[in-house]
Parts: C-alpha cells; structure tokens; sequence
C-alpha cells in the first residue's frame, strides 16, 4: 500500500492538524514505514474470531444518582487560552 | 548516612527510630535532585516548597505516634498524573502551562498515605516513545551512562529511582512503558493487571491499554507502593470492583511447585546475546528455588506489535481530540478563523512523534480503512489473549527478556520510527491482553548496562509476580548495584 502525499493531506485534514507542505513528503514516508508494519496482519486468518475491545469483561457499574462534581468553574476557567466574562473566546464563527 | 541509597523499610525505620525527620529526609534529597539533575534531566517540576510543606506536615503526625507504611516518605510522579496547584505537562507543549483543577486518584491515595511528594518526572511526550527523546523538556539522560537513554515512556520515574534521588516513583505502562525503561535503568517496575490502579486524572494515551503502576530498587517496595495506588474507584468505569489487594501478605512464600514457562518466541533472532545470557541465568535461579521450568508456546505474540500500532494510535487519536486549542491548551495565534484555530494549535502543540501517531489513528478509524485495520487488529488482539490463556493453564508465570537489548545511544533510534517501536516487541502483547507483568534486573552488560527480566501473570496475579520477584532477590544482589554518578561531593 502506498502512503502518497495526498493520503497525507488528507489524513492530516481529519485530525486537524495543520501539516505544512515542506514536512508532507518525509511525514508520507515515515507514515509509509509503520504502515508496512502493521499490513502483515492482513495475512492472519481470523475468520469467527470475536474482536476484542478491552481487557476486562465489566459490566458498566452504575452510582446512586447524587451531586458528586464540585463547581471548579474558576479552576477551569484559570488554564483558558483566552476568556472573557467567564466564556472561552475563539475567533468569530457567524459571519 | 546514605539516605539515598535507603529503601522504604529502612527509611521508614529511621524515621521512626528518629535517626531523621521526614523534613531532613527530604531536604536531604532536594540537595541530590539540586545536585544531579542537570545531568539527568529526570524531573520537569521540583516542588521544593509543597515537598516541605507535606513533610512538615508528615513530622506532625509521626510525633502524634501515627505509623503508616508511607507516612513521610518520599516519592515523585510521572508528569501524566494531573496534580492540581503544580503544572501537569505530559511532556507536552500543548500542555506547557496546564494547572489541573484536581488530582489524580493515585495522587490523592499517596498524599493520603502521608507520601512526601518531590515533583513531577519526565517523560516521552504523551507517554509516546521508548527513548524519552520524543519530551518538549529534552531526553532524559541513563545514569549508568549518560550517552545513552533511560527507555520510555517513564524514563525520568527510572532514571530517578536508579539514580537515589527518589526512592520509589509512579509510571505508567501501555506498551512497556514501565517495564522498558525498569530494565534499561536497571530497577524494578511492575505494570499492575488493567483495571487494577484508577486511571482518573492520568491523562490518556491508549484507554484500554494505560495501566500506572509502581516503580523502585527492589520488588518489596514496588509492592508497599503498589498496595496504596491500588483500589477501585467509582471515578474510574474501568477501575475493578477487586483492584485493591495486600500485595505485602505472600511476598516471602516459597518458590517451591512454580511451574514457569519460558516463550520460544521470546529467544529467537533479534536478542541481544548478552540479554539472553543473563536471562537464562536468572531463569536457572529460579529453578534452583525450587521453579520446575517448561517451554512453552506464544505463537501470535509476534503480531503484538503490529497490532498494537493500529490500535494505540487509533486511541490516541480519539483521546488527544480534546486538544483543540480552546480551553486549556496551547493556542496558536496567527489563525483567521477557528478551524484554523484547531489545525495550528495542534501543529505547533504537539511533537512530531505524537502528531505521527494521530494521523495512522485517524488513518486507520477513516471509512474504507476500519475493517481492514482497526477490527482486523482487535481479532488479532483477541488470538494473543488466547495465547496467554492457553499458556496459563500450564504454568503459573511466564519468565523471558524485558527488551531485546540494554540501553541504546542517545539519536540512534531516532531517523526510523520502527526501529523504536521493535524495543518493545518483548512487552506490548501483556497490555494488549490486559495481565501483569514485572521487570526486575538480572544482570548487566561487559559495558556496565543493567539487564531486565521479565515475569508475566494471569489476569490478577500481581501478588504471584512481586513474590517470584523478591524471593529472586534475596539470593541475588543485582537489584542493589548502583551507578557510579558525579555528585561533586567528596
């Protein structure tokens, strides 16, 4: 399988991450390696084989339906990148 | 008095015995961590002021004739583990200047206990690595050779246990996480079953792989840790009802009856001869306790790390979502709108190695490609932990090497990411099945590099594998070389 620049440019749209276009070529290539190491999989036979998701098998636990969370408002706001009126800013969206 | 070089049981006495105060104690290792770090880079954050506020405090219920295990001792955490009023990084310049509004389980558990917490470790960005290179903070230098690297992801919890400016610290293991770095600094370090230490407040990498665990110089103190850190906890949906256990009870019980098994596939091309030398000879130290050992099969744990490299990235990319750029991360600023705003926060927050590992993530997950990879690799993921069962109705543990060689160069590993991922070829098949294992030292190299030995468990066998561990040490003293470092001290 062939990991091409565009496959970069695209995977690296999904992830919103913004991959200047001088790094696509050596990203391409590094990404090209890992996944010739992961393609041997495709030759395991794993017909009926359940996919395993997780380690334990747990049932969801459930808690009596009572306020837990303490209000960390201010504590959360303090790490805001930008923040006004105790909103988080970012750059205009509604035109 | 060589308080570094104490373990928990003696510094515990000494503290009870009055030989020190906890304050003394951890001034007494604030002037080595003063001292060496520089030439280690183990920590991120020292907390000096917080440190001597907690031993103060610790002095005070002694004095009231108080006696936990770990009341006044001290301890540092991997920097993945949210501490509120001390910045939590992972390593990250996204996360630079991140406070956590609370604190991890494990943390409250240990501040509870009375630990006395010196600061916060390096580590691999986002835990992402087997070298601590891929850290915004620079790599973390072995204190058995400073050239080379300490191993990854915890490579600052090893390398600062291994050098005494800590006497215990915490990790966490997704691939080998602490194992790796264990063997390669030549400690000991155990990767509890999953579910058994609450991930809540441990930031996330691979969520049904992470597991934090404890790291020291002998198996008896990876086991006093060990008994604090685990407990069920509500906070936590994978956390398990039986997670908490007296990991401290069986540690003396005598090898007499264990059946061991040792992996053929563990042996084959690509083991460092020296590695596979001290190895067996560990694996005959066992049996001279009384082991009878048996080969045994594992016949997909070569596929373990491909699969892995479809999975974990695809995790990855899920949780470092939340990265965005908006709420308490790194922001980029020249951005005219707001996917902008997402798409060069994530460029210049992330390393090169993480951002890597998101987009095979979201190469992987994207449609036409998640049958052929990520549910392929989850069958895969089923076959190793049939493996593992079928093996553990034969043998009670399964021995064979931490790594595939000692410490490697600082930069040799770093032009071909596969090259890095093949160092954890021998310790990712365990987190894939979710069941314990230990890396313990068993030898070193003709160049002076510590050699790991590794145990695995069935599913809740921690208490087996820190037995098996501590009984080998006490007929051995591997566990208590330590390296020669320039303090400047007469």
């Amino acid at each position: 399988m062939a990991f091409d620049q565009d496959a970069v440019r695209r995977t690296a749209h999904l992830a919103r991450i913004a991959l200047p276009q001088e790094e696509v070529p050596a990203v391409a290539g590094q990404l090209e390696k890992i996944m010739a190491l992961v393609e041997e999989l495709r030759a395991i036979p794993t017909e009926g084989v359940i996919p395993m998701a997780h380690p334990l098998d747990l049932e969801q636990a459930l808690r009596p339906d009572l306020v837990a969370n303490q209000d960390a408002r201010q504590r959360l706001m303090a790490n805001a990148p930008a923040a006004e009126h105790g909103l988080f800013l970012v750059p205009k969206v509604i035109e | 008095m060589d308080l570094h070089h104490f373990s928990l049981r003696q510094l515990r006495e000494g503290l009870h015995n009055k030989n020190f105060s906890a304050r003394e104690l951890t001034e007494t290792l604030l002037q080595r961590i003063h001292t060496l770090n520089p030439q280690l880079n183990a920590f991120i954050t020292v907390a000096e002021a917080t440190a001597l506020a907690s031993a103060a405090e610790a002095d005070a219920r002694l004095a009231k004739g108080e006696s936990g295990p770990l009341l006044g001792l001290p301890m540092a955490h991997k920097d993945i583990f949210c501490t509120a009023d001390l910045p939590t990084t992972c390593a990250s310049k996204m996360l630079e200047n991140f406070v956590a509004p609370y604190s991890a389980t494990v943390v409250e558990r240990l501040a509870a206990a009375g630990m006395v917490m010196l600061g916060k470790l390096n580590m691999d960005e986002f835990a992402m690595g087997s070298s601590n290179e891929t850290s915004y903070f620079g790599p973390v230098h072995n204190p058995w050779n400073v050239d080379m690297v300490p191993g990854g992801s915890s490579g600052g919890s090893a390398a600062a246990v291994a050098a005494g400016l800590v006497p215990v610290a915490t990790g966490t293991d997704t691939g080998g996480s602490i194992r790796q770095p264990a063997a390669l600094c030549g400690i000991t370090g155990i990767k509890p079953t999953y579910g058994r230490v609450s991930r809540f407040g441990m930031i996330a990498f691979a969520s049904s792989l992470d597991q934090g665990g404890p790291m020291a110089r002998s198996a008896e103190d990876c086991a006093l840790l060990l008994d604090a850190m685990a407990a069920h906890d509500p906070r936590d949906s994978t956390s398990h009802p039986a997670a908490a256990s007296d990991f401290l009870r069986g540690l003396d019980r005598p090898l007499q009856g264990l059946r061991v098994g040792v992996p053929e596939e563990f042996f084959g091309e690509g083991l460092d001869p020296e590695v596979a030398a001290a190895v067996q000879a560990g694996i005959d130290q066992l049996a001279k306790l009384g082991a009878s050992v048996q080969s045994i099969r594992l016949p997909n744990n070569p596929h373990a790390v491909s699969t892995y490299y479809v999975l974990a990235p695809a995790e990855a990319s899920s949780n470092l979502s939340r990265f965005d750029g908006v709420r308490y991360t790194h922001r980029s600023h020249a951005v005219e709108n707001l996917d902008d705003l997402y798409r060069k926060s994530r460029y210049e927050g992330f390393g090169a190695e993480v951002r890597r590992r998101i987009l095979v993530g979201a190469y992987v997950l994207s449609a036409g490609y998640y049958d052929a990879y990520y549910l392929k690799a989850q069958q895969v993921r089923s076959l190793i932990r049939e493996d593992f069962r079928r093996a553990f109705a034969e043998v009670d543990v399964i021995v064979g090497p931490t790594t595939p060689g000692p410490a490697f160069g600082l930069g040799a590993k770093n032009a071909d990411p596969v090259s890095m991922y093949l160092a954890d070829i021998y310790t990712i098949a365990v987190n894939l099945a979710g069941i314990p294992a230990l890396s313990m030292p068993c030898g070193f190299t003709r160049s002076g590099l510590p050699i790991g030995m590794q145990l695995m468990g069935d599913y809740f066998a921690d208490d087996l594998l820190l037995n098996v561990a501590h009984r080998y040490q006490q007929e051995t003293d591997w566990h208590l070389a330590r390296p020669n470092l320039q303090t400047g001290e007469a």
